[in-house]
């Protein structure tokens, strides 16, 4: 019997990520199999140092240090993600599954902060469709909302961060689908440190970082637009879209320039993250002043 | 013993050191580059801490002067606040200098659109004269009487200055909450105070002037 093209393919990607990723992987190790791309030529990357100490990343506290302080015990194996909701297949993966699942590719993309600073980090993952492919999204799937772990015991500074926990996102599917959307599982060549969001992120390069949610343990495809975070916590300031707009302020603070981290002086924000060629066209005839 | 202390020539300059501490940390860490991922973000948020706990200890001598019952308390007082604006006029130039670089269009609006700007904007403003007339001379000039009623504009000061923070913070509020809570007590104690003296002056039909 003639071993099927899909399966031989995905064995030869299981083969290929087993020599990548070792059965007791852990944040800081060594990715051996990344394809590099052409994202992000020509620009110069924040320092490792300030991509995993200088994060948002409120289950662990709300300070910038707090995450790479607090989250260095967060247990990231055994890691499963339930793919469900309006979808042909829905079902569990195992995180080990869940990254043979395509080629890894380093993807250098710049991150604008709604604070109004903003990084340039080679984050390794792969693009969030192939995930959600593995599930069959039905027609009926309009949006899609993800979740974050959450576990008091681990992350008892979550207790005081004043948002709802377990953190929530969600994109439009035709954002989840697009290939500039990914899942990351490792930066600057390695394994997520768990400050960065360990075990498996999101990264969205357009919008806002809040957007690119952490630490995902369920991704449900979905009919109607889902609740967010930050837009439960302050629906005037943090929209569902939150695309990156030096045009539509936070109402707390102009959005027109940021902060690179480790430059002196302020960058003016580009419109979309400067990612306007390729996503520009998700948002025809919408108002993004009305859709912040 | 601690009122020997208070009463020490040595207690002003110890005080006026430890008032610049906070202040040659930041100048040494900024020579080291040890300032963390996000300097001026840092200098920006220490500066502006500085000036709050500062104004607050200010606003406190004069309740611990009266529940301690260390009167000498008040040769401090002046220093605190002229620190309290040292810190504040830091963080006032590290807003303009180092996040807007001067962009004075940016500054107004900043100003008259972003609330927390404003109520920062306007506790300066109002510590501004303050400092101005913090010498002996101006005390004299304007009369004890008036000078007094010129500086309780140090209330709503420390009201503008914690309502800033409070306006800042995304969500987790525990911080200015911390302020205000310190804020509202100061404040509540001259109020008691206030009363008692009204009501122990009702008291005394004797008074002969209504105030």
């Amino acid at each position: 019997m003639v071993t099927p093209r899909s399966v031989y393919l995905s064995r030869r990607r299981w083969l290929a990520a087993a020599l990548a990723l070792p059965a007791a992987a852990s944040a800081g190790q060594k990715i051996e199999n990344f394809r590099k791309t052409g994202y992000g030529k020509g620009e110069s990357l924040t320092p490792y140092d300030a991509v995993t100490s200088y994060n948002n990343y409120y289950e662990f506290g709300t300070a910038k240090e707090d995450p790479a302080r607090h989250a260095r015990n967060f247990r990231t194996r055994p890691w499963t993600v339930r793919v469900e909701g309006e979808a042909l297949k829905p079902r569990t993966f195992d995180l080990d599954e869940i990254l043979r699942l395509a080629p890894l590719e380093e993807r250098i993309y710049r991150m604008r902060c709604v604070e109004g600073w903003s990084m340039v980090i080679p984050w390794i993952g792969f693009p969030l469709a192939e995930l959600l492919r593995q599930a069959e999204p039905k027609s009926t799937a309009k949006f899609v909302a993800f979740e974050s772990y959450f576990d008091l015991k681990q992350m008892p500074r979550g207790a005081w961060a004043g948002i709802p926990f377990p953190y929530v996102e969600g994109l439009r599917i035709d954002e989840a689908m697009h290939p500039l959307t990914i899942l990351s599982a490792g930066l600057y060549g390695e394994l997520l440190p768990n400050q960065n969001g360990a075990p498996l992120r999101l990264v969205v390069p357009w919008k806002y970082g809040f957007k690119s949610i952490k630490s995902i343990v369920r991704i449900r495809l979905v009919k109607n637009q889902p609740p967010t975070t930050w837009n439960l916590a302050n629906p005037q300031e943090y929209g569902f879209y939150s695309n990156v707009n030096p045009d539509v302020d936070h109402p707390r603070w102009s959005q027109k320039k940021e902060r690179r981290i480790g430059e002196f002086f302020k960058r003016d924000t580009l419109l979309f993250n400067g990612y306007g060629n390729e996503v520009a066209s998700l948002y025809t005839g919408m108002d993004l002043r009305k859709h912040y | 013993m601690i009122r020997d202390l208070l009463t020490s020539r040595a207690a002003r300059p110890v005080l006026l050191l430890l008032c610049l501490l906070p202040a040659a940390w930041l100048a040494a860490a900024a020579w080291r580059g040890a300032l963390g991922v996000n300097p001026v973000e840092k200098i920006t948020h220490e500066t502006g801490q500085w000036t709050l706990r500062l104004l607050l200890a200010t606003l406190a001598i004069t309740p611990l002067r009266r529940i301690a019952g260390w009167p000498e308390l008040i040769r401090f007082r002046r220093m605190l606040g002229l620190a309290a604006f040292f810190y504040a006029t830091l963080h006032l130039f590290t807003y303009l200098w180092l996040d807007q670089f001067f962009d004075w269009n940016a500054i107004a609006r900043d100003i008259a659109k972003r609330r927390f700007i404003t109520a920062g904007m306007v506790s300066f403003a109002l510590l501004l004269p303050l400092a101005f007339t913090s010498t002996r001379r101006w005390i004299a000039r304007l009369g004890g009487a008036r000078w007094q009623r010129l500086h309780r504009l140090v209330y709503p000061a420390a009201a503008a200055g914690v309502i800033h923070f409070w306006w800042l913070v995304k969500s987790d509020i525990r911080e200015p909450a911390l302020y205000a809570a310190i804020l509202a007590v100061l404040l509540a104690a001259r109020l008691v105070w206030r009363r008692a003296k009204a009501a122990a002056g009702a008291a005394a039909p004797a008074q002969t002037s209504a105030r």
